[in-house]
């Protein structure tokens, strides 16, 4: 069972890295949002206490999770699609492996590309390295795992690229907003901050910001409860709608 | 012993059919072919032994296991697929790495195949390319290199050499012969390619509308058609009417040929020259037709095995193979 797991995501890690232009070109959207964003508003609008910039570094870590974790699982149609799934599908191998190997591959594609953004940060003097990263990690593999298999779900039900698509700027955008990673939640109407209680990475962006910079809405060991929980929730749902689409 | 045990085996896709109580035992060591037009059920015959898909009804006995024994019978059977199923992003040799870690192979055994597969089919050179650089004939080599990476009993190869140019096919078939011999290997593979399975196969089963229609070895098949057709043209009625030998099994007059059925073409054409001959009738030319698969197919179906345009039922058996390959 581990060593099928580890099969699975040795190949989702050589395709990757095979790709190297791909991590570093899905690192070049959320480094401008950073930036730009990040001086334009924070130079015209100030937090109590704090930076903007600041405050926008965790919530871009957690774009980053978002789309790579969603997108990542795009190669689950892909392996479809050019038949390598059927491969995969024969060989004496369950299909709970075979989902968390791919969920596995594409929370740790998603998360080495995070770390290297929030490298960034602390290099650029955004984000005061301190123990809390340690606390930031943890959050950046249960956000990740929890959008691959949000992902994996939508995967399984896809036949097309196109599909697929539709659905993630369906759902990508509005999760992204609600989560609170570009503006405080707490000043928002009441509507947004009850649609935001549904939005997971509302907890990631939150547990990602109390461990990076000390503010938080929710006292850390609550996201991290939500956020496992949903987690879970969501591999379960993943796994068992996998091993449906598949036969 | 028998590799394969098929007995009453039955597929419904809904209220389709695709299998139709099919019985069939293949000996161990035999190069078996299933012959029959697109969408005859060859590959959902496949697909259930394989354990892919579940039988609507029947038994298969697959190398001694009975079909719930799933991964015993999968670790003991190699497939190659219709469609390409390799990862083309990675190389030849991680293809068959990734192979042999799926089925649980220890590495020193691993690397040692791998190294016996490849030069089987000869791609030890291009093992570390990617499979993106591959041709056609090469990608079909590597599965087959792939399929036969955990020393399987039994290779399935579905359409094995299907939308490959004529010399790339024979030089599939000869590896394929080359297994079957060297590896002792019980080969089973599907077809709709008559001279595939006239050539390679030592029995065939002609399958069509989800059932076997004919099973024998290919010479076996050909035969049951009567015998060698040998077409004369000249003064055929007069050949006609002295042509009174035991051997000659049946004399027809077409469109001003004689047409004479014997059982061996080669050896009776110069007994009928020589009648001819001491007759003194003319021969304009002579024509030797032996029957085919395909002479053998349209005998039990009415029609051609090539028939481009699908009929309404098959474009419907297309449809259901393409929903459940998704």
């Amino acid at each position: 069972m581990i060593s099928d797991i580890y099969t699975i995501w040795l190949r989702e890690m050589l395709r990757t890295f095979r790709a190297r232009s791909r991590i570093i070109s899905s690192l070049a959207m959320p480094f401008f949002w950073l930036v730009f964003i990040g001086v334009g508003i924070g130079s015209s609008f100030s937090l109590p206490g704090m930076n903007y910039i600041s405050f926008l570094s965790p919530g871009i870590i957690g774009m980053i999770l978002l789309f790579n974790s969603m997108f990542s699982s795009l190669s689950v149609i892909w392996d479809r699609q050019f038949g390598f799934l059927k491969e995969i599908l024969v060989a004496p191998v369950s299909r709970t492996s075979i989902v968390l190997g791919k969920t596995l591959g594409g929370a740790t594609m998603a998360i080495v590309t995070a770390f290297i953004m929030l490298l960034l940060e602390i290099v650029l003097g955004f984000v005061n390295p301190s123990f809390g990263i340690v606390f930031a990690f943890v959050f950046m593999i249960l956000t990740a795992v929890c959008f691959v298999s949000i992902g994996l779900i939508i995967a399984s039900r896809m036949e097309s690229m196109e599909g697929f698509q539709m659905i993630m700027s369906f759902l990508i955008m509005p999760v992204f907003f609600l989560s609170g990673a570009l503006f405080p939640l707490q000043n928002t109407p009441a509507w947004m901050q009850f649609a935001s209680h549904f939005d997971p990475l509302t907890y990631g962006v939150d547990g990602l910001r109390g461990s990076m910079i000390g503010t938080s809405i929710y006292p850390l060991w609550i996201d991290f409860t939500v956020l496992s929980a949903i987690t879970l929730f969501f591999i379960f749902m993943g796994s068992y709608m996998f091993s449906k689409s598949v036969r | 012993m028998a590799a394969i045990k098929i007995e009453n085996l039955t597929k419904k896709f809904d209220d389709f059919t695709a299998v139709d109580s099919v019985s069939l035992e293949i000996e161990e060591g035999e190069l078996f072919g299933l012959l029959g037009p697109n969408g005859a059920g060859k590959t959902t015959i496949i697909s259930i032994l394989a354990t892919l898909l579940k039988p609507s009804d029947g038994k298969a006995e697959i190398n001694g296991f009975f079909l719930h024994e799933q991964d015993k019978i999968r670790k003991s059977i190699g497939i190659v697929f219709q469609d390409p199923s390799l990862d083309d992003q990675l190389t030849g040799r991680e293809n068959l790495e990734f192979h042999g870690r799926m089925y649980h192979m220890p590495k020193n055994l691993r690397e040692k195949r791998i190294e016996e597969v490849l030069s089987l089919v000869d791609l030890k050179e291009k093992a570390n390319s990617l499979v993106k650089t591959y041709s056609g004939g090469m990608k079909r080599r590597l599965e087959i290199a792939r399929g036969l990476m955990h020393h399987p009993k039994i290779l399935f190869l579905d359409e094995p050499t299907l939308g490959l140019d004529p010399q790339t096919r024979r030089n599939i078939w000869e590896y394929i012969e080359n297994l079957n011999e060297k590896e002792k290997l019980t080969i089973i593979l599907t077809t709709h390619y008559m001279e595939e399975a006239d050539y390679l196969c030592d029995r065939v089963a002609i399958i069509d509308h989800g059932k076997i229609i004919a099973l024998g070895t290919p010479d076996e098949l050909k035969k049951s058609m009567g015998g060698d057709v040998i077409s004369i043209e000249g003064e055929a009625d007069k050949l006609g009417s002295v042509l009174n030998e035991d051997w000659v099994k049946e004399k027809k007059l077409l469109d001003g040929k004689m047409n004479v059925t014997v059982s061996s073409g080669e050896s009776a054409i110069p007994k009928i020259l020589e009648i001819a001959g001491r007759g003194g009738i003319l021969v304009n030319s002579v024509n030797l037709k032996k029957p085919t698969l395909e002479d053998v197919f349209i005998h039990y179906t009415g029609r051609a095995i090539r028939e481009e345009e699908a009929s309404k039922k098959d474009m419907l058996r297309q449809q259901i193979k393409g929903e459940w390959k998704r």
